[in-house]
């Protein structure tokens, strides 16, 4: 999941006898699978939770770029070097279509922008992972693009439309994402060395669980995930979307011939489901909170790419000036 | 970054369709809007034309006027066609 623990600022859920005619009238339409629109009223902490859930993906997207970028220079064939350049150019997109949704609440993209930069806003913690051979890029496209196309799949569904719409237009372009990655891998495994199946099998051993942590903790009791259940902003729990992407992906990792670092993962016949061990917890948290072993230097790179890049917005607004005081003077 | 003004971006699909809604961008002028809009909303052939229009000029309809603005039309059921009800043997009309 590219957004990850969003509060909600709620306590316990109301019930529609405690609701304001308002507030009632929202949640009916929210019920009735009604979609939300930018001028519809709304509760204040809908909006809140929209604009924190909605920058945070935004924001993955964005941070999502550089663990690629790294590889641009770095791609084996040019075929491989255009594939892994547009893919990244999609992801600058979808960033720019959710901040785009988010604005039709009220928010404002260099504020949001700089609360990232501060450190106030969090993005997905499978980006302060370092990308550390070319079979990355494999496993990246297969498992942290599947892991999000999972989690996407479902929001197409959320109650908010502009979101909804957002998240239509980035699964249609995802599922090159995945594919690009699994063909990767499916190269080096079919004709490679020994060494570049190592690569591979290596790759798969450090992005195993930290994708499985993109959907989050465990669904407890929290009333932020029950709240943005009722809310429809959320459409499925962590745990069932964590499962439905364990499912889909074992299949996929025997074709390839390798395995997953997980001694407790093994297909339960009577569940219908595949069981699996438990995440280690304590890492989550402690990348979720700043200090994975690539935070410092993701916001430190987005910091100097806005820095470096401020002439050309300056220069813009002063050309487009220009043009209108020619063109003014010419009337 | 604030002073780029926000675009809607309306992109029409096909030749013979309607422009539609797709997202906005930011832009500094019409110019770099219109060249923000196609590399945002068309990289895999998504559209023959594209509008992009300043956010701030449009006039849209409130949400709570729903009731004064749309529901006249409601009760006005002879505007359609399926009102009239013709005889089986006057055939397909």
């Amino acid at each position: 999941m590219y957004a990850q623990m969003v509060e909600t600022g709620t306590k316990r859920l109301k019930t529609l006898e405690e609701m304001s005619p308002e507030e009632r009238d929202f949640q009916e339409k929210v019920d009735a699978e009604t979609k939300i629109e930018a001028k519809n009223w709304m509760p204040d902490g809908y909006r809140k939770t929209l604009i924190r859930q909605i920058s945070q993906h935004a924001h993955s997207e964005i941070v999502g770029m550089l663990p690629e970028g790294n590889w641009v220079t770095r791609a084996p064939t040019l075929k491989r070097k255009l594939q892994l350049m547009a893919k990244i150019q999609d992801e600058a997109g979808h960033g720019l279509y959710l901040y785009s949704a988010m604005e039709t609440l009220g928010a404002d993209r260099d504020e949001e922008i700089q609360k990232l930069h501060d450190g106030k806003a969090k993005y997905s913690s499978i980006f302060n992972y370092p990308t550390l051979n070319w079979a990355d890029m494999g496993a990246v496209g297969w498992l942290v693009d599947g892991a999000a196309i999972v989690n996407q799949v479902v929001l197409q569904r959320t109650s908010y439309g502009p979101y909804s719409r957002a998240m239509v237009r980035i699964c249609k372009e995802e599922s090159f994402h995945q594919r690009q990655g699994y063909q990767i891998l499916l190269d080096m495994m079919r004709e490679g060395t020994q060494e570049q199946k190592d690569m591979v099998q290596d790759a798969i051993n450090r992005l195993w669980w930290p994708a499985l942590m993109m959907f989050g903790p465990h669904d407890d009791e929290s009333p932020n995930s029950q709240q943005s259940m009722v809310w429809k902003i959320k459409r499925k729990s962590n745990d069932e979307l964590r499962q439905m992407f364990i499912d889909q992906t074992i299949p996929q990792l025997e074709f390839l011939g390798c395995t997953v670092p997980d001694p407790d993962l093994k297909w339960n016949e009577e569940r219908g489901h595949y069981d699996f061990g438990e995440i280690n917890w304590k890492e989550f948290y402690d990348v979720l909170k700043g200090d994975g072993p690539c935070n410092r230097e993701r916001v430190a790179t987005r910091k100097k790419a806005i820095d470096e890049g401020a002439w050309v917005r300056e220069a813009a607004v002063a050309y487009a000036a220009k043009q209108k005081q020619r063109a003014e003077k010419a009337a | 970054m604030s002073e780029w003004r926000l675009y809607e971006v309306f992109v029409r699909s096909k030749h013979g369709l309607n422009h539609k809604h797709v997202g906005s961008v930011h832009a500094a002028d019409n110019e770099m809007a219109m060249e923000n809009a196609r590399d945002l909303y068309t990289r895999r052939s998504e559209g023959v034309s594209i509008w992009v229009v300043p956010s701030e000029t449009i006039t849209a309809s409130a949400s709570d006027e729903k009731e004064v603005l749309f529901d006249p039309s409601e009760d006005k059921v002879y505007r359609h066609a399926s009102f009239y009800k013709l005889p089986d043997e006057v055939g397909h009309m």
